[in-house]
């Protein structure tokens, strides 16, 4: 997809001031946070279990050349191919090769963010084959001609007015008179729709939460069921994944499935997860004929030892976006491209560019409720710093913020004039604003006082009072 | 140079390794071949009653319905009453599974069974499990001659016969049941992890079971006792 955010700052005006995404927002903040410390706390073992998916991803980024390779050969042994692909044009042509050279007219589709990471829809809808997703939240906003705005509820922007009004729309096969108005109806419109669609598609293409090196399988974990219409129906099936996905074994991926839905959606265990290994066998009555994986790189060997390496732990659960006050403000379309939220402030520099989504990594108050219930331990603030050094570096803050540091830090460095400094502007505030106790305008503060009033100084600084106290104190 | 090589090379280089790091290769086969279990919750560690107790109480949570029978021969008469119940057709599509051939569908003359793969068709398909996870209420079902997966996800209702001895404590229990099946590193084409039926929360989160898989998710547990669990041969008894 094309990228806005170079313009977060317009876009996160906007969002603020759209009251119909509020509305659909609040339920973020009211579902989400709730679920999920109610299963957390249901576990005992959920902070050791955390700790656990940490070591198994550092264990296995550390040896991700031999887990990739005996990945691959057991892939191959389970009578699967393996694509490799180092950018998304790669990946974007190896699924249209497959799609074409088995005479592809539809294609179903299970939901996947690394599909919207290398646009497929749009490459296949050039090449004449019709992508149709099948998770209902992609499944309206694909009506809608929209990006996800959130990792794994991708229509979480939008309130059932909206959806009914689309379904009208679009559903012109249904009487005008019928009863939308309740999600149940939704939810059974849709699955009408979709079901003739599952039984006519000729290729399934789903994502991958996983991929297991000790039986090169692929893992998909889902509620509705559709990964697994899509994956069983067609001939041919399509794995699309990173190659972050790799777990060494069984019992590392049941480590890692305890704290996913937990944090995710605060389910005990999604409804269905689902292990692929290969296509049909010999004696199986049903399943694709043709199993392919894209393994796909798109800039993640990049970050594999870099500063930012930690971030390829992450197994997109959405928790941090769903617990970041920034996400509730703004919701996930202002962040521009596909990752919302604190990861995509940290993925998304990294994927296309701090020239691009520099804002994104700035779009944080560090208040660290990201890193806090991150499953896999990711120090999120951390490496958002990262990105604010880099930038820094490159020059690409603006000149403002670039000379109002510089200016900073010289007095930092210069601890007496700065209490000099700071001490007679109190006086100053003090004294201007005795009358009132606050100033609705100050130079330099517009950002500030635009919002609300800011308070007078009253008596001492902080510094001063510490120093009496210290002088007090000693003997 | 190949998208593999170039992508391999890369990691490599990242992580400053050289392909023949043997130090690297050993670990990786270590772990590839002694596979080690992390942390398992204390709630699945209980004796064999109190893990089926356990696995009802979590399927239900799940909006899974069960029902116990004393024995293999009651479930045509659980899976006609819960028909009936229900107001559904009295036809069937069952897994090609002997075990289930095997049940005295006589007894049900009413009660028309066809056996096969899922077709868009049928409205409510019967399977057996392959095993049953008790610490989250969790199914699972093998692909394979006797169990094809369409019959897990297209008919509006898939009802499950789950004997007792079947259910197991956590994930890891049952991996070690499809090793002891299987072989080493090796899996049938699919297995589905099944906690309830299919659901939705995308519209406002609020949520609506039946999105695309199954509306209605029924157990029939036939209390056959802890005998024949892995490890358990004839000749050592419970």
């Amino acid at each position: 997809m094309r990228s806005t955010a170079r313009t977060f700052k317009e876009n996160a005006k906007a969002a603020v001031a759209d009251p119909q995404l509020r509305r659909a927002l609040d339920h973020v903040k009211s579902g989400f946070i709730g679920k999920r410390a109610k299963a957390a706390a249901r576990l005992p073992e959920f902070d050791a279990l955390r700790d656990a998916a940490r070591d198994i991803k550092n264990h296995t980024l550390d040896h991700l050349d031999l887990y990739l390779e005996r990945y691959e050969q057991n892939v191959r042994a389970n009578g699967g191919h393996v694509h490799w692909c180092a950018t998304a044009e790669d990946a974007r042509a190896a699924v249209l090769e497959v799609c074409q050279r088995v005479g592809a007219k539809t294609v179903t589709k299970g939901k996947s963010m690394i599909s919207e990471e290398i646009a497929l829809n749009d490459h296949l809808e050039a090449h004449g084959i019709t992508p149709i997703e099948t998770d209902l939240g992609e499944y309206i906003i694909q009506l809608r001609h929209e990006p996800p705005s959130h990792i794994i509820a991708p229509a979480v922007h939008l309130t059932k007015d909206l959806i009914e009004a689309d379904f009208r729309k679009e559903h012109t096969q249904f009487p005008e008179g019928r009863s939308l108005s309740e999600p149940r109806d939704l939810v059974d419109e849709a699955r009408q729709v979709l079901r003739d669609r599952f039984l006519k598609a000729d290729v399934g293409i789903t994502g991958a939460n996983f991929l297991v090196a000790e039986t090169g399988a692929s893992v998909i974990v889902t509620n509705e069921g559709n990964g697994d219409l899509t994956q069983v129906l067609p001939k041919v099936h399509i794995v699309v994944a990173s190659l972050e996905k790799i777990v060494p074994n069984l019992e590392d991926l049941s480590t890692i499935l305890r704290v996913l839905a937990r944090s995710a959606t605060g389910q005990e265990f999604s409804t269905y997860t689902t292990v692929s290994s290969g296509p049909k066998r010999a004696e199986d009555p049903d399943g694709p004929e043709e199993y392919h994986v894209i393994l796909l790189d798109n800039g993640r060997t990049q970050m594999l030892g870099s500063e930012f390496h930690e971030v390829l732990r992450c197994i997109r659960c959405g928790a941090c976006m769903n617990h970041c006050p920034v996400y509730h403000a703004i919701g996930g379309h202002a962040y521009g491209w596909v990752y919302p939220g604190p990861i995509g402030a940290v993925l998304t520099p990294a994927l296309i560019g701090v020239e691009e989504a520099g804002s994104l990594p700035n779009a944080s108050t560090f208040c660290g409720r990201c890193e806090s219930v991150c499953p896999m331990r990711i120090p999120l603030p951390k490496l958002m710093r990262h990105w604010r050094e880099r930038e820094f570096e490159r020059h690409l803050s603006p000149a403002a913020v670039r000379y109002g540091l510089a200016a900073w830090a010289f007095l930092a460095c210069r601890p007496a004039l700065y209490h000099w400094l700071v001490g007679l502007e109190m006086r100053v505030l003090g004294a201007l604003g005795r009358r009132k106790g606050r100033f609705a305008w100050l130079p330099f503060a517009g950002g500030w006082t635009r919002h609300r009033d800011f308070p007078a100084p009253q008596g001492k600084t902080f510094q001063a009072l510490w120093a009496e106290r210290k002088a007090g104190r000693a003997p | 140079m190949s998208g593999r090589d170039a992508i391999l090379g890369a990691v490599r280089r990242a992580l400053k390794r050289r392909p023949d790091d043997k130090v690297a290769r050993a670990a990786v086969e270590a772990r590839m071949g002694a596979p080690k279990r992390g942390p398992i919750p204390a709630r699945a560690q209980v004796g064999h009653e109190a893990q089926v107790d356990l696995f009802e109480a979590m399927a239900v949570e799940q909006s899974a319905t069960l029902t116990r029978v004393a024995r293999a021969e009651d479930v045509p008469g659980a899976v006609a009453d819960y028909l009936k119940e229900h107001n559904l057709p009295p036809r069937l599509r069952a897994a090609p599974n002997p075990e289930l051939d095997a049940l005295p569908w006589d007894s049900q003359p009413l009660l028309t069974v066809a056996r096969g793969r899922a077709e868009a068709s049928d409205e409510t398909s019967l399977t057996g499990a392959f095993a049953a996870v008790a610490e989250t209420g969790t199914l699972m079902l093998l692909s394979g001659e006797t169990a094809p997966t369409t019959l897990n996800f297209l008919p509006d209702t898939h009802i499950v016969m789950l004997k007792a001895s079947e259910i197991l404590g956590p994930y890891e229990d049952a991996w070690d049941r499809v090793r002891a099946a299987y072989g080493p590193g090796k899996l049938p084409r699919t297995v589905n992890f099944i906690t309830g039926p299919s659901r939705t929360a995308d519209i406002e989160q609020t949520i609506q079971l039946g999105a695309h898989g199954p509306r209605r998710l029924h157990i029939v547990l036939v209390e056959d006792g802890p005998m024949n669990r892995p490890g358990n041969g004839a000749d050592d008894g419970p």
